[in-house]
């Protein structure tokens, strides 16, 4: 085993580091605390190419591999959960069942301008009644002659109204349960699809939550994805690598925070010392830093996975599973080093502890990963 | 256009110098990056390129470390990486210049570019000692550099101002703070950077040995500034206070 990056995947977290620091960090607060994505900061990360990091060049991704994507994660929600998670959703989980199932026009078409960044990409699984039990899925996609009539409503979708292309899923036959729903791919402005509510949320509030409603849209037959009856498989293949996206903007956070922490219990004193000088602080810290390092770790082992085309679903689960809780109590601890002013808007540690709490709720609940990984250890 | 770069690496702006038990800088667990005025350069090379066509070769001189920032220019959009490993510990500008023009004279050039100092020792010395070893003129601290022609009009700045001057190429410019934003590397630029080359020499290689280079000067300590005294807070009614303060400023300071 070795434990080192390669250069060029040093190289490559040295520059994603500086980008965030330098364009995004300081956009962070104001983006969350006016609930709206600054465009200009997508534009700037399609530019470096941060927007099709794991997909070929021949449909204008870097090439790269699924490691280095979940290393610019984490960079990217290290200073701004909410970048990270627009960036992990458009990747994972609109450009990869493109990629993976998509046919080769599907691909120039919709591919290739999702990894340029000219599009961003969402996904449309949830439904008010179907949540994790993703297989209950009660939108409707009727064939008719050349066309697919679309009919129903997801909610909950990240990257819902920025995004030009969304892939969705719905029931093609009834009777099938989870092997009668299929993939499509809907592009923002077809006719009868329109979007509802916004939510306004606790955390990642700079990414844009909506509802995404389907009223006899209907879309061309050479819009679905893979064929009719695959979307379950498709969407439990999708959500497998979408961990890893997830679990990386978990770590991200937690990085964020005891970085925070750590440099503040050194400036802070009281009763005359810095308080990292006191022992329960100190083991704070050293708890916080081992979360960390342990859930880098299972991240890039499940990265590894998928990158040597092994198995990886157990892997990815346990890394979200452990990556996401681990966010939750760094941010927590973090804002308990800084004491009053943690809880304050006056410093990053408040925004990041409401950050972290959704990922241990999407791309599948902490709950969900325990079945996941029960089901793998168990069969 | 034959554009060549040289390039120091650097301890990172935010790293803690400490001196070590020997009395040297301790370098151990410094994380080092390439010298932001170098980044100047690498841009504006890359830029001349870009409008020109022609190619860029980034030069270094150092140990394997060298490698990353090398790297990094390649990421950026140079087209080669030279290393030079003097393969000695002290090193002063006459060696790094001397080495930089031994290896850039054995390649073609219209243009040499490089940062107008290094932020660790900053003695802006090296790419003039380039310049004249290779008998070429030098324009200094340069904020805008057009290139056509076959001459270059930069204006840099002066003391007090700045001029614009003309000048026949070859010729070395030195960048300046306000020449260019760098950008940064692209994801498919750090992709393409592996299959780039990298040439790593020894001074044999160059024709050179230790003795023809080794450093001029020497460094006999390394010191800390000392640390700043804690303020002092002069008391009392705001007139008396001024009075004590302009006598302690006559008297202990000694300023006034």
């Amino acid at each position: 085993m070795i434990f080192k990056l390669s250069e060029e995947k040093e190289l490559l977290r040295k520059t994603v580091r500086d980008f965030a620091e330098s364009e995004i960090a300081p956009k962070a607060a104001e983006m969350d605390e006016k609930e709206e994505y600054d465009m200009s900061l997508w534009s700037k990360m399609a530019e470096m190419g941060l927007t099709g990091i794991p997909y070929p060049d021949d449909y204008e991704g870097a090439g790269m591999d699924s490691l280095s994507y979940a290393i610019a994660v984490e960079e990217i929600s290290r200073v701004c959960a909410s970048s990270g998670v627009l960036i992990s959703a458009h990747t994972s989980l609109c450009s990869w069942p493109i990629y993976a199932f998509g046919t080769l026009e599907q691909k120039k078409k919709f591919l290739a301008p999702l990894c340029s960044g000219e599009k961003i990409g969402a996904m449309g699984l949830t439904e008010s009644s179907a949540g994790s039990d993703a297989g209950s899925l009660k939108t409707t996609a009727a064939k008719e002659e050349n066309e697919y009539v679309l009919n129903g409503a997801k909610i909950f979708i990240t990257n819902g109204f920025m995004a030009e292309i969304n892939v969705i899923f719905a029931c093609t036959d009834k009777s099938k349960g989870a092997k009668g729903i299929s993939a499509f791919i809907v592009e923002k402005g077809t006719p009868g699809f329109s979007f509802g509510k916004k939510e306004h949320k606790l955390g990642i509030r700079a990414s844009s939550t909506y509802e995404l409603v389907f009223e006899n849209c209907r879309i061309p037959a050479e819009n679905l994805l893979g064929d009719e009856g695959q979307g379950f498989k498709i969407v439990m293949m999708t959500l497998d690598g979408g961990r890893i996206g997830i679990a990386s903007q978990a770590l991200g956070i937690a990085q964020g925070a005891y970085e925070q922490a750590l440099n503040y219990s050194k400036i802070r004193e009281q009763f005359g010392k810095p308080i990292s000088a006191n022992q329960g602080l100190q083991w704070m810290l050293a708890d916080m830093a081992t979360q960390i390092e342990a859930a880098r770790l299972l991240i890039y082992q499940a990265a590894y996975l998928k990158d040597t085309k092994q198995p990886y679903s157990k892997q990815a689960a346990m890394a979200k599973l452990f990556a996401s809780e681990t966010a939750m109590a760094v941010t927590t601890k973090a804002v308990q080093v800084f004491g009053g002013y943690g809880y304050t808007r006056e410093y990053p540690v408040e925004r990041m502890m409401r950050d972290a709490k959704i990922t241990e709720i999407y791309e599948g609940t902490s709950e969900v990963m325990r079945m996941v990984i029960a089901a793998n250890i168990l069969k | 256009m034959k554009i060549v770069v040289c390039m120091k690496q650097t301890f990172d702006t935010e790293a803690k110098i400490a001196i070590d038990a020997n009395g040297n800088i301790n370098k151990s667990g410094v994380s080092l990056i390439m010298n932001p005025y170098d980044e100047f350069a690498v841009e504006e090379a890359l830029r001349i390129k870009e409008k020109s066509g022609g190619d860029v070769t980034v030069v270094s001189v150092g140990g394997p470390e060298v490698q990353d920032a090398l790297r990094q220019a390649l990421a950026m959009g140079a087209d080669k990486a030279v290393m030079v490993d003097p393969g000695m510990e002290e090193v002063d500008e006459f060696t790094t210049a001397s080495i930089l023009a031994k290896a850039i004279s054995g390649m073609e050039y219209d243009i040499i570019l490089g940062g107008m100092r290094a932020i660790d020792d900053g003695s802006a010395q090296v790419a003039g000692r380039v310049a004249e070893i290779l008998g070429v003129p030098v324009v200094n601290m340069v904020v805008k550099l057009e290139i056509a022609d076959g001459k270059a009009v930069a204006t840099n700045e002066i003391e007090g101002g700045s001029q614009t001057v003309e000048v026949a190429l070859p010729a070395v410019f030195t960048a300046q703070k306000g020449l260019n934003e760098p950008r940064y590397p692209s994801m498919k630029g750090i992709m393409q950077a592996k299959k780039k080359p990298m040439e790593k020499k020894v001074l044999g290689d160059l024709g050179l040995d230790a003795g023809q280079v080794a450093a001029k000067v020497k460094a006999v300590s390394y010191f800390l500034p000392s640390a700043r005294a804690a303020g002092k807070i002069v008391p009392g009614e705001p007139a008396d206070a001024a009075r004590d303060l302009v006598k302690a400023l006559r008297e202990e300071a000694k300023i006034i």
